[in-house]
């Protein structure tokens, strides 16, 4: 069993639907340590050191968060610009995260047709997205596919409740290796992969 | 003396030295002409209010003795050391070159050699009285030139002491044994030994002072720290140098060079600056004293007798020496204008000279007739010394382009790392202090805790006792080139008073000020304090946050609504910044924004709704 990290960030999760709803999912699943960062650094201080234990010591790391304008919350950005550093993510004699995975799980606001449309309304998720996958890829992650989450803002029950099972089961999936790897498209949003699987 | 007579001559001395000195300084010429003008106007010749009075010059004397620690208070043991080389070098050289030439063309005009080599070796001196005060009033002390006048200034110090020992051997007619500081009655404990062990004396002596410096002074200051009476630490500073001075005088050292010692010494202790500030006026006074003696003691009857005579042994005493000092500079390399500034400070005689030619006359090397026209040369080069200063100032504003002074570049002692000064080590200005030091600024910290500067001193930062509300102290902690003035002692009363004193002195400073409260903050900013932090408010605002926490705020969401409240709270305090100071507007907020809580609270209310700024933090 591979051991997955969530590093969760929510500014104001005390008004959320559809993130609060992921995390409870994920919490109390075996392996699975989930980490609330603007819970733990709400004076953005973040534990560098500390950090890059968490990220040495787990397989998989997830992050977790809703997308605002166009961006993952500014405690994320934060967190790349001081964990990532040099010698430990990238540069010479940097190797621990080679491999390991990473996937971002992501909620936007806008609508699915703005990003996955044909052609997508607003801007392709995957030229979105493009600047974290690229932070990864730089620091030798192994890119996942993201979990993505359309039009948060008006999620209702029924849907809460089905990202939910699609988000446990891609959790429990990639802790014990299930998926085949190698057959997931790494620009398809993983949940859009598997999600006719779970029904 | 009676009573009377003495406070008439205070009332003299003083008179004399409150009406000439503030004319000279007005003209340009300093205080050391100032004073030396008001001696002769109210000496023999001019008013005649005083006699020529040994004992009054003697007791003068005892100025120069406590300047030497002053000076000696500002040098640290390893700036010392980094000046051995213009100290033995650019000293010595000086030294035995003018006594050499002294003595040689004495010795041309058909003197006897002893009595030729007598005049050099008293020639060579400078008055380390004129010099230094000079260099303290124009601010030299840091420049090339002023250093290196400093350094043979020390040497001529630690030669009297051979040359003591040597005088009595050139006696030519049977010699009374004297004391050098005749009329007094010190103790001497040197009179019967042989060399080997008068030397061993010394040494011992020498010893002694430094080792009560570095471990029983500063327990003893502590001790009458603690007392908080300032005229007990007074006195113990004044009981200080005495005794060292009588120390040195019973091993027949100068007293100059031993309470120099001690102050080089006790330039790291945390007292230097309340010792420098309770010696500074006791100097002050009796280097006046002493330069108005030196005015008093002209002796214009023989000047009219023999002009000539006068006139050519003061030119060739102040030629001779410049053109020592002159060549000196240049071997040791020195910058022209430095080298000018040297020699322009040093070409007189000095007031060891006084002592030596009385001591010489006693002892048979001269004779009274030969000593009076020399003592006079002295006395009148002494005159010209402040001249030849102010002219090479004159000279030196022609010829250069900008008025300030270098600095000297031999040894970088100016730190050049921002400044802090903090006032008030309690639990508040710890916090600020360790923050600050544990970034790597430089500190100096005022406290009238002694156990607490005992701790700080283990942190190498520079800790004074003292509270920060005189302006000498403040001074003496560099104020004036500081960056920021942080006020945090625990009594409001002080905090204020400490504000306005460094505001009306320092408007340069920094300063951030310590609060009791709301109304105390608008009094310092009224004040024109940069910063005001309430002592309570952020640790206040930390359990509030911590307690929306507990009561299910998520962290995020405290802090935020912690940072909000403050800043709602503090622009009250920047409202009232923008109004123009002491306006009618400006009163009616202050009243408005000190007024009762229930009001404060109700505001609070409303403000605190309108500033919730997250609507957009969803899904």
């Amino acid at each position: 069993m591979a051991s997955i990290l969530i590093q969760f960030a929510h500014p104001a999760l005390q008004k959320s639907r559809v993130n609060s709803a992921l995390l409870e999912a994920a919490n109390g699943l075996d392996k699975v340590t989930v980490c609330d960062l603007y819970e733990l650094y709400p004076n953005f201080l973040i534990d560098v050191e500390l950090e890059q234990a968490k990220l040495s010591s787990h397989d998989i790391i997830i992050f977790q968060c809703p997308m605002y304008w166009y961006s993952v919350p500014a405690l994320v950005k934060e967190w790349f610009e001081l964990v990532l550093e040099r010698g430990f993510a990238y540069g010479d004699g940097a190797h621990l995260l080679t491999g390991k995975k990473v996937m971002l799980a992501a909620s936007f606001g806008g609508m699915e047709a703005d990003y996955l449309g044909d052609p997508p309304n607003v801007i392709p998720l995957d030229q979105l997205i493009s600047p974290i996958r690229q932070t990864m890829q730089f620091c030798k992650f192994n890119w996942l596919p993201p979990f993505v989450t359309f039009d948060a803002d008006r999620a209702d029950a029924s849907r809460v409740t089905s990202l939910d099972a699609v988000y446990r089961y891609i959790l429990v999936g990639l802790r014990d290796n299930a998926f085949d790897m190698d057959a997931l498209n790494p620009l398809v949003p993983i949940n859009h992969q598997l999600r006719l699987k779970v029904n | 003396m009676n009573e009377q007579t003495l406070l008439f001559q205070a009332f003299v001395y003083l008179c004399a030295a409150v009406i000439s000195v503030p004319i000279a300084k007005r003209l340009g010429l300093g205080s050391v002409l100032g004073y030396i003008i008001a001696g002769i106007w109210i000496g023999p010749f001019g008013l005649e209010f005083v006699a020529v009075e040994q004992d009054i010059m003697h007791f003068a004397e005892f100025g120069v003795v406590m300047m030497l620690f002053l000076i000696g208070l500002e040098l640290r043991p390893i700036l010392l050391w980094r000046m051995r080389i213009s100290l033995f070098g650019m000293g010595g050289m000086q030294f035995f070159l003018t006594a050499g030439i002294v003595c040689a063309i004495a010795m041309a005009f058909g003197l006897d050699w002893k009595f030729s080599l007598a005049v050099g070796l008293i020639a060579a001196p400078s008055s380390t009285a004129i010099i230094l005060q000079t260099m303290q009033e124009k601010g030299w002390m840091s420049t090339q030139g002023g250093r290196a006048s400093f350094s043979v200034l020390l040497f001529q110090d630690l030669a009297i002491i051979p040359i003591l020992a040597l005088l009595p051997l050139l006696a030519t007619a049977k010699s009374v044994p004297v004391d050098i500081e005749a009329g007094s009655n010190s103790l001497n404990l040197m009179k019967e030994l042989p060399a080997w062990s008068s030397t061993l004396v010394i040494i011992l002596a020498i010893g002694a002072v430094i080792l009560a410096g570095r471990f029983l002074l500063n327990p003893m200051m502590r001790l009458m720290a603690e007392t908080r009476l300032r005229e007990i630490f007074t006195a113990t500073a004044l009981w200080l140098i005495i005794s060292i001075a009588l120390l040195m005088e019973a091993v027949n050292l100068s007293p100059a060079l031993g309470t120099f010692i001690a102050g080089v010494v006790l330039a790291e202790s945390e007292f230097r600056h309340e010792l420098e500030s309770d010696i500074q006026p006791f100097k002050g006074l009796l280097l006046g004293l002493f330069f108005i003696s030196v005015g008093a003691s002209i002796n214009f009857d023989l000047f009219v007798a023999k002009p000539f005579l006068i006139a050519g042994l003061v030119v060739f005493l102040v030629a001779i020496k410049a053109g020592v000092l002159m060549v000196v500079g240049f071997v040791f390399r020195r910058r022209a204008r430095e080298v000018m500034r040297f020699t322009m400070l040093l070409a007189q005689g000095s007031e060891f000279a006084f002592v030596l030619l009385a001591f010489s006359a006693t002892n048979g090397i001269m004779a009274q007739e030969q000593v009076e026209p020399l003592v006079l040369a002295v006395a009148l080069s002494m005159v010209l010394a402040p001249i030849l200063i102010i002219s090479f100032e004159k000279l030196d504003l022609m010829f250069t382009s900008d008025t300030l002074d270098e600095p000297d570049d031999d040894d970088n002692i100016t730190d050049h790392r921002p400044h802090a000064i903090i006032a008030g080590f309690g639990r508040f200005g710890q916090i600020v202090g360790r923050l600050v030091i544990a970034n790597g600024f430089r500190v100096t910290v005022f406290d009238q805790n002694p156990s607490q500067i005992d701790l700080l001193k283990k942190f190498n930062a520079n800790v004074y006792f003292g509270d920060g509300s005189r302006l000498d102290l403040l001074k003496a902690a560099g104020a004036d080139k500081a960056s920021i003035l942080v006020i945090a002692a625990d009594d409001r009363e002080k905090v204020t008073q400490i504000a306005r004193l460094a505001h009306l002195k320092f408007p340069d400073l920094y300063i951030l000020a310590r609060a009791t409260d709301r109304r105390h903050a608008y009094e310092l900013i009224e004040l024109g304090v940069d910063v005001v932090e309430r002592e309570m408010f952020g640790s206040a605002l930390q359990m509030g946050k911590k307690a929306l926490v507990a009561l299910g705020y998520r962290a995020f969401q405290a802090e935020r609504a912690g940072e909000m409240f403050r800043r709602f709270d503090h622009e009250g305090l920047r409202h009232l910044s923008k109004i123009e100071f002491g306006s009618d507007q400006y009163r009616e907020q202050v009243h408005l924004m000190t007024q009762d809580l229930e009001r404060i609270m109700t505001r609070d209310k409303v403000r605190f709704s309108e500033m919730r700024g997250d609507k957009d933090w969803e899904h």
